[in-house]
């Protein structure tokens, strides 16, 4: 059994890219010890779910991820990302649309923000002062975090050795003084509405600060886009963060489209991890993680052929990785817990998407034409969005379903002819199975309706310049891009699968549960969104093993 | 040393069992205490009162599984009249279709037998991780601000630490997953049989205006689970029901006798008007006849929103401190339904124990989407007991009473009105037990209902909401009642919270009461005042 590379790294997304890159760069610090890695992708094509594709003639859609923001500065720019060809164009707006008056609209400008509040609420206007501050607080606290190794709370004794840190176990105790310094610049004030914050529902979060219910249901919309859970629900205000603490060349909370879809993303890190040395196979489908002597030593693949290698990485989702990927007897030999923990995982398809070639422009009631430029939210107050998650939680699709809607092709000319647009939807709520069992063509059809009626509403004449348009629920994108259940965050955001609990209890550090077998997906510490932080992360601890000498 | 009538080293609002306790305390130690109730008779929401002629059952509170055995001891109340050992009882679930079953393995296992070999572990689990949680209920919270605080603070925080970390690795990690979970998960992680993960649920949301699947309803669990650790490890989980001899009444009995023998003054009928504040400092109270009683320390037993929103007056407060007792989350859910029966149908012949009728997660789900938005359950889910089986003096001979607990009855009521809740909570929860307990219905010869609003308006508690704010992970700890508040003393210096919208929260327990006399004598001594009169 011959090693012809160092790491091996299951899945081409861009959590694998990243980690890749990093790998074969040796890590930011020194390149001492570079690794040769491979890469394997079960697709035609690297990207995963950062992915642009011509499924209309003339058109390119972004078919799953459509934004971008969340991509951290910091791997922006060690892996050189725009000299790879990746360029971001951020926008401006974030609106909701009203059929009944005038429409909410917010601005990454926080002045015009609250002049457009004004003009429904006074109140509002000046709460929103006090709430971008809080806001701030929060992302800044966070932020800290997420390119770090959450510390274990319980693995504190600085002198307990293990096989990963033969001379004592400093990292964990490290970790946390490091995060609790952070905490104690907050002042003690803060503090209190800091931790009251983690554990409260958006509704009871936005409720302290304003008054105007679809102010306030534009604002709750990001805290459970992706999420399982309703406004109603606690713990959804953390989420809030989730989609507030990006930026855009150092503009912090700025959202952007990629210039030719998202694809390009993924694109601009292959290459950066090409040029590092990795190698790259796609149409490489993984069957089995081999593990032998409770040592992940090589992967099978589908073609039947065998490769080795010193460490195995998986960009898989945990459900996928745990449950398929590796025999179940393989794993009860080291612990029985982790299959429980594994089948247990909250990882839930709660969201569609609809991607749309168009005629032309549409327009959107209670708008007025900039609104195009950015992301419209279609939804309404907390209540209309409860109910959707109402329809959800029996087994159903939301019949008013909240949409997050982009048009990229208003800044991005590459993405459609002239004068012809392409519209992303995102949807939410949509099972994963319904009810009454799997999808049948018939109720996707009625799922794709309601939701382009839900459209029609909110932008009257929009139907007349629909072209085509591709509906996918989580099923179809399980299907197409290997995520468990469709979720597109790897596994729920919610505080019980955070941080050293990420995936699992215990194996939160991105070490799996056997040696030299790793995790850099979305499942992962900090989570979801095209982020990057995982794969960045989890190469750390990679190479501090090999250092360690702990991987051979 | 004599004074006058209205002058007291203390003042306590309000004659609940928080502050009767409370008081017992101080009087101890040698203050010199008024308590002084709105109602004609002690107790607050703990008593035991007569509904219909010769039907006499608990008020609000209706069963006893927290109260403190420190206190219990302390204050003596078996000599005064509290037999703590009385009448332990067992949990049944009623199904639709007169089935049922214990919450014992063997019960259970008629049921599902993998659900049963499950039960023990898992409760087991459940129960160690609470009572590493219930060993702070005696404590004043800490400050996030560890270094704030004092000696005792950091010792009494790094022991509750200890405590955590002797789960051993395993189970503080599992504690620390399941911690903000929904207790639906929970119930899906461990249990099969939709049975037994509606009861698990049922016991997650009980007093929160919260569903099955709404996160941190497990920490609800787990506090109830520690309220009944109280009972001695032997309390077996959700078996650690005590169902008082007499009603709770004689709980709040108890602790009145045991208050007076240390040389407390109660008086009843004298309702609170407001505070008295003087040079920014507590002064004494003023009655809703004029009256004014004088003393330099006021403890409030009334909930967080009453005290600092009416008794203090929020123009004595800062902005922030009122706007964060504004949003305390007060929202009663639970109707209190009262049932005098000329007799009992077979199924509950004998039923002596604690009855949850929730047969499924979804059902409690679906309960709790009407009350999500403002309407009364279809069909709401029950606890229910029988206490005149196990003390026919409640009820005339052969006759009985039932004693309810109906979720989910929102306080906050969209274009329904309080009558009309009344009237749909009564029906449906007659409805609904029907389906469980065929014939009940035509039993039924007189009934009480009371509403989160009926609830609020006879036993003073806002919102209905009888933990004093709901027990939920942004409401516990060091945020109850508000950051910076949580150690019993209101921002104006001299007042004092002790209800149990304070740290550890509801429940008949008393720890709230318990540590807020600690804190208070304390300050006493810091200040010597009374120490010549101790």
């Amino acid at each position: 059994m011959q090693q012809s590379y160092d790491a091996i790294i299951i899945g081409g997304g861009h959590n694998g890219l990243t980690c890749a890159a990093y790998l074969a760069k040796g890590g930011e610090k020194d390149g001492k010890n570079k690794l040769k890695v491979l890469v394997l992708e079960r697709r035609e094509k690297v990207g995963g779910a950062a992915m642009s594709e011509e499924k209309y003639p003339g058109f390119i859609y972004s078919t799953c991820s459509y934004v971008c923001s969340l991509l951290r500065p910091e791997i922006f720019r060690f892996l050189d990302l725009p000299k790879h060809g990746l360029q971001v164009i951020p926008y401006d707006i974030n609106s909701a649309p009203n059929p009944e008056g005038e429409g909410i609209i917010y601005y990454n400008d926080h002045d015009r923000t609250r002049e457009s509040l004004r003009r429904h609420s006074i109140r509002d206007a000046e709460a929103y002062d006090e709430y971008a501050m809080e806001i701030s607080r929060h992302c800044r606290f966070i932020k800290r975090t997420l390119l770090m190794t959450p510390p274990d709370p319980t693995q504190l004794n600085p002198f307990a050795q293990n096989r990963i840190n033969p001379w004592g176990h400093r990292e964990d105790l490290d970790g946390l003084l490091r995060i609790g310094r952070e905490f104690g610049r907050l002042g003690e004030r803060h503090m209190y509405d800091m931790i009251r914050f983690w554990s409260m529902s958006v509704a009871d979060f936005l409720d302290q600060y304003f008054e105007t219910p679809r102010w306030k249901g534009l604002a709750a919309a990001s805290s459970i886009i992706g999420t399982a859970l309703g406004p109603y629900s606690p713990g959804t205000a953390y989420v809030l963060l989730h989609h507030y603490m990006g930026e855009v060349d150092g503009q912090i909370g700025a959202w952007g489209f990629a210039r030719g879809g998202m694809g390009s993303v993924s694109k601009a890190i292959a290459a950066a991890a090409t040029e590092a040395g990795v190698e790259i196979r796609t149409n490489a489908e993984v069957e089995k993680v081999i593990v032998r002597g409770g040592k992940a030593v090589g992967v099978a693949l589908k073609s039947g052929e065998e490769i080795y290698a010193k460490s195995i990485v998986s960009n898989a989702d945990p459900k996928r990785t745990y449950l398929k990927l590796i025999d179940k007897g393989d794993l009860d030999a080291i612990d029985p817990d982790i299959h429980r923990y594994a089948s247990n995982y909250k990882i839930r398809g709660s969201s569609g998407k609809l991607n749309i070639a168009l005629d032309g422009l549409p327009e959107f009631a209670g708008l007025g034409k900039e609104a195009a430029y950015g992301t419209i939210d279609i939804g309404g107050d907390f209540d209309y969005i409860e109910r959707a998650f109402d329809d959800y939680k029996y087994g159903g699709w939301s019949k008013r379903p909240f949409l997050d809607c982009v048009i990229p092709t208003t800044v991005d000319p590459t993405m459609s002819p002239p004068g012809k647009h392409f519209m992303s939807v995102f949807v939410q709520y949509v099972p994963y199975q319904l009810a009454e069992g799997p999808w049948t063509p018939e109720m996707k059809a009625q799922y794709e309706k309601d939701v382009l009626d839900t459209i029609e509403l909110h932008a009257p004449g929009f139907r007349k310049l629909v072209l085509h348009v591709q509906c996918r629920t989580p099923w179809d994108i399980e299907n197409e891009v290997g995520m468990t259940e469709g979720n597109i965050f790897h596994g729920e955001l919610t505080l019980d699968q955070l941080l050293f609990n990420r995936p699992f209890p215990g194996m939160g550090q991105y070490r799996g549960p056997f040696d030299n077998f790793y995790m850099c997906g979305s499942g992962t510490h900090p989570g979801g969104g095209v982020m990057g932080a995982p794969g960045a992360n989890a190469s750390h601890e990679i190479l501090k093993d090999f250092s360690r000498g702990v991987v051979q | 040393m004599t004074a006058p009538m209205n002058q007291a080293d203390g003042i306590v609002i309000g004659a609940g069992h928080n502050g009767l306790v409370t008081a017992a305390y101080l009087a101890k130690a040698g203050l010199k205490v008024t308590v002084l109730e709105a109602a004609p008779q002690v107790g607050g929401a703990a008593v035991t009162r007569e509904f219909a002629p010769g039907y006499k059952v608990s008020g609000v509170a209706h069963l006893l599984h927290g109260l403190h055995p420190t206190i219990a001891r302390d204050l003596d109340l078996a000599r005064h009249g509290l037999d703590l050992k009385a009448q332990r009882i067992a949990t049944r679930s009623l199904l639709p279709g007169g089935r049922g079953f214990n919450l014992d393995p063997a019960s259970i296992a008629t049921i599902s037998r993998s659900d049963a070999d499950a039960y023990p572990a898992v409760m087991a689990r459940l129960t160690r991780m609470a009572d590493a949680l219930a060993a702070y209920a005696l404590q004043t919270p800490p400050r996030p601000d560890v270094m704030k605080m004092d000696w005792q603070g950091k010792l009494n925080l790094g022991r509750f630490a200890w405590g955590l970390r002797r789960l051993g690795r395993k189970d503080l990690l599992e504690l620390t997953r399941i911690l903000t979970m929904n207790v639906n998960d929970l119930a899906n992680d461990y249990f099969e049989s939709e049975a037994v993960r509606g009861l698990l649920c049922f016991e997650g949301v009980l007093g929160l205006a919260l569903g099955p699947r709404s996160p941190s309803t497990v920490f609800n669990l787990l506090y109830r689970l520690s309220s009944m650790g109280a009972n001695g490890p032997s309390s077996n989980g959700l078996g650690g029901f005590l169902l008082p001899k007499g009603g709770m009444g004689t709980v709040t009995q108890a602790l009145a006798k045991a208050a007076q023998a240390a040389g407390a003054t109660i008086r009843t009928e004298a309702a609170v008007d407001h505070i008295l504040i003087e040079a920014d400092a507590a002064a004494g109270v003023v009655l809703s006849t004029g009256e004014e009683v004088r003393a330099p320390r006021v403890v409030s037993n009334a909930d967080p929103q009453r005290t600092a929103l009416q008794l203090i007056g929020p123009r004595n407060l800062d902005t922030m401190f009122v706007s964060r007792i504004r949003h305390m989350r007060m929202n009663g859910c639970a109707a209190k339904i009262h049932l005098a029966l000329d007799g009992l149908p077979d199924s509950l012949a004998n039923a002596r124990g604690r009855i949850v009728v929730a047969p499924k997660p979804d059902d409690i789900e679906r309960a709790y989407d009407c009350a999500k938005y403002g309407r009364v359950s279809d069909r709401p889910a029950l606890e229910v007991t029988i206490p005149s089986l196990g003390d026919p003096s409640l009820a005339p001979a052969g006759k009985h009473v039932a004693s309810i607990v109906a979720q989910y009855c929102p306080h906050k009521l969209h274009d329904t009105s309080v009558d009309a809740a009344r009237r749909q909570i009564g029906e449906r929860t007659l409805s609904t037990l029907e389906e469980v307990a065929p014939g009940l219905q035509q039993r039924v010869t007189a009934m009480e209902v009371l509403t989160p609003h009926d609830i609020e308006a006879q036993f003073g508690m806002t919102g209905g909401q009888w933990h004093h704010g709901e027990i939920t992970l942004d409401q516990v700890l060091f945020l109850r009642p508000a950051g910076q508040a949580q150690d019993y003393r209101m921002p104006v210096p001299g007042v004092y919270l002790c209800g149990a919208g304070a740290h550890p929260g509801g429940n008949v327990s008393g720890a709230a009461g318990y540590n807020a006399a600690r804190e208070i004598l304390k300050d006493a001594r810091a200040q010597k005042r009374v120490v010549g009169a101790a």
